[in-house]
């Protein structure tokens, strides 16, 4: 086990974000986290990463650190008007091992050079991320990754605008994390996707709807009651009397 | 007239760049209220002991924090964003300021702390802006890269380390302390105008950070010469003589610059074949 939700609130002012979470996340896992917008996806991510403290509960890691996850944010949390080459933003995937105050070595500067090189980006070294397309952008973000080589990788609606040629490479090197023995959790919104390259799922509605192999989870009934759940929630409600 | 250029000098190299992350945080308006938030500090200290640097500067450093950490507080622990409080508290600390001065002091005493007087730069503030401006550029240089990554993706500087919070805040401080070194020599309305108006001039011109913190400095620097020489010459006060001059810069840079000027938003050179 990697990762282990125990009866997990997440939430802001009190209000719960995702409620009464218990799961439990294998190390190699290859996981969805699929949910209607406003589902808590994106928060469960940050509790994940201790950016976001549970309200109730608690979040476990299992023999890795924070600093051993790697977090793909939505693209446009990521102001690309910023004077930055292609270069400097994926150099600093060597975070983990240089620090704020470091400087790159050779053998980070090769690491870099290869990441470039995988995700079709050489040539475009001292392109300033402003000049990039939002596909292009991606290929620079997944690169960063690749250079952290971190053992729990979280991706935040990685596909969300991109084509589907970007949407093709970029599932294969997730394969290929995979593959190593990496585990993944993708926020994701196309179902078929869903279905088609990842083994396990959690459909999330604020409460965890079903979490298991993706056949069991994403049937007619759950995506019904996840739907409905959230629809239906109270903004105003009564002081949650869950144990 | 040799003091005055030091002191400028020393306080373009370390304003500048603090003014380039400013822009880049989108927080050049930030600037400004700080520089009016530090005013009660410099009252207080010119109440305490007159027309002594070292009293206001300790006084405007204070207060410039005290404003920056009540609003980030604020912002923090209730729902308003942090602009709306740190506007709130730099309105608060400002009207304090000009209070506190009108009763106690005379106007000459509030246009002095209000628009600086680079020539009357003695030698105790010419080591206040000479230390200033060394903490500025160390501590730069230290929080370069986590102020980089917050400016550009905060999520992905809270995901690798802690730092978020420390370089927000040393980064704020920062800013007051050019401001308060800034304000003995330009006083605080102009001070902020070296840090903003380089910057935003440069933008127009190169495209890299690098080249943009070099591209700042020099102009704050070119600017700082030129204005006293103008003031010299022409018998004109030395602070809207020096941010006249970057004024102008600014003025040519939109019209005529490289980057997103109008000339090259008006002009439409031949397109690339690829």
């Amino acid at each position: 086990m990697i990762l282990e939700c125990d009866n997990v609130t997440l939430g802001y002012e009190l209000h719960p974000a995702v409620h009464h979470l218990s799961i439990q996340i294998e190390r190699g896992t290859l996981m969805a986290l699929v949910g209607p917008n406003g589902a808590g996806k994106t928060t469960l991510l940050k509790g994940f990463m201790g950016q976001v403290s549970p309200l109730e509960g608690s979040i476990t890691l299992h023999d890795i650190q924070r600093s051993d996850i790697a977090y793909l944010p939505q693209l446009n949390q990521v102001d690309r008007s910023f004077p930055l080459s292609v270069q400097e933003m994926v150099s600093l995937g060597t975070w983990r091992e240089t620090g704020a105050f470091g400087r790159l070595r050779k053998q980070h500067k090769q690491r870099v050079a290869s990441a470039l090189n995988q995700l079709g980006l050489s040539g475009f070294e001292k392109r300033l991320i402003g000049s990039l397309s939002g596909g292009q952008m991606q290929r620079v973000l997944f690169a960063r990754l690749l250079v952290q080589e971190a053992d729990l990788i979280l991706l935040d609606e990685p596909f969300t605008g991109i084509d589907s040629r970007t949407t093709h490479d970029l599932m294969h090197l997730i394969e290929s994390w995979h593959q190593s023995g990496k585990t993944i959790i993708a926020v994701l919104h196309d179902l078929d996707q869903v279905k088609n390259h990842f083994p396990h799922s959690l459909l999330l509605s604020r409460e965890p709807i079903a979490y298991g192999a993706t056949n069991d989870v994403l049937t007619k009934e759950n995506w019904l009651k996840a739907r409905q759940l959230n629809e239906a929630f109270d903004e105003h409600a009564d002081h949650c009397g869950h144990d | 007239m040799q003091r005055a250029l030091m002191g400028c000098l020393a306080i373009s190299v370390s304003a500048a760049p603090i003014g380039v992350f400013l822009m880049l945080r989108r927080m050049s308006l930030t600037g400004d209220a700080m520089a009016h938030a530090i005013l009660p500090g410099a009252a207080v200290g010119f109440l305490v002991a007159g027309l002594s640097i070292e009293a206001m500067t300790i006084g405007g450093i204070v207060a410039g924090c005290l404003v920056a950490v009540l609003s980030g507080l604020v912002s923090r622990l209730t729902d308003v964003a942090e602009d709306a409080s740190m506007a709130a508290f730099y309105l608060i600390s400002l009207s304090v300021g000009v209070l506190i001065i009108s009763v106690n002091g005379s106007q000459v005493d509030l246009l002095h702390v209000l628009f600086g007087s680079a020539l009357a730069l003695n030698n105790d503030a010419l080591y206040l802006l000479a230390g200033i401006c060394t903490v500025t550029l160390f501590a730069l240089a230290i929080l370069f890269r986590p102020l980089v990554v917050e400016c550009m993706d905060s999520q992905f500087l809270q995901s690798v380390s802690r730092l978020s919070p420390l370089a927000h805040f040393s980064f704020l401080v920062l800013v007051v302390l050019n401001l308060v070194g800034g304000f003995n020599a330009l006083g605080t309305l102009m001070s902020v105008g070296m840090m903003i108006l380089p910057s935003a001039s440069a933008r127009y011109w190169v495209k890299g950070l690098d080249m943009l913190l070099v591209l700042s400095c020099l102009l704050a620097i070119i600017s700082c010469y030129a204005g006293l020489l103008l003031s010299y010459h022409v018998g004109w006060p030395t602070s809207p003589s020096i941010i006249l001059i970057l004024g102008s810069f600014y003025v040519l840079s939109f019209l005529f610059g490289m980057n997103g000027s109008m000339m090259s938003k008006l002009s439409k050179p031949k397109h690339l074949s690829a």
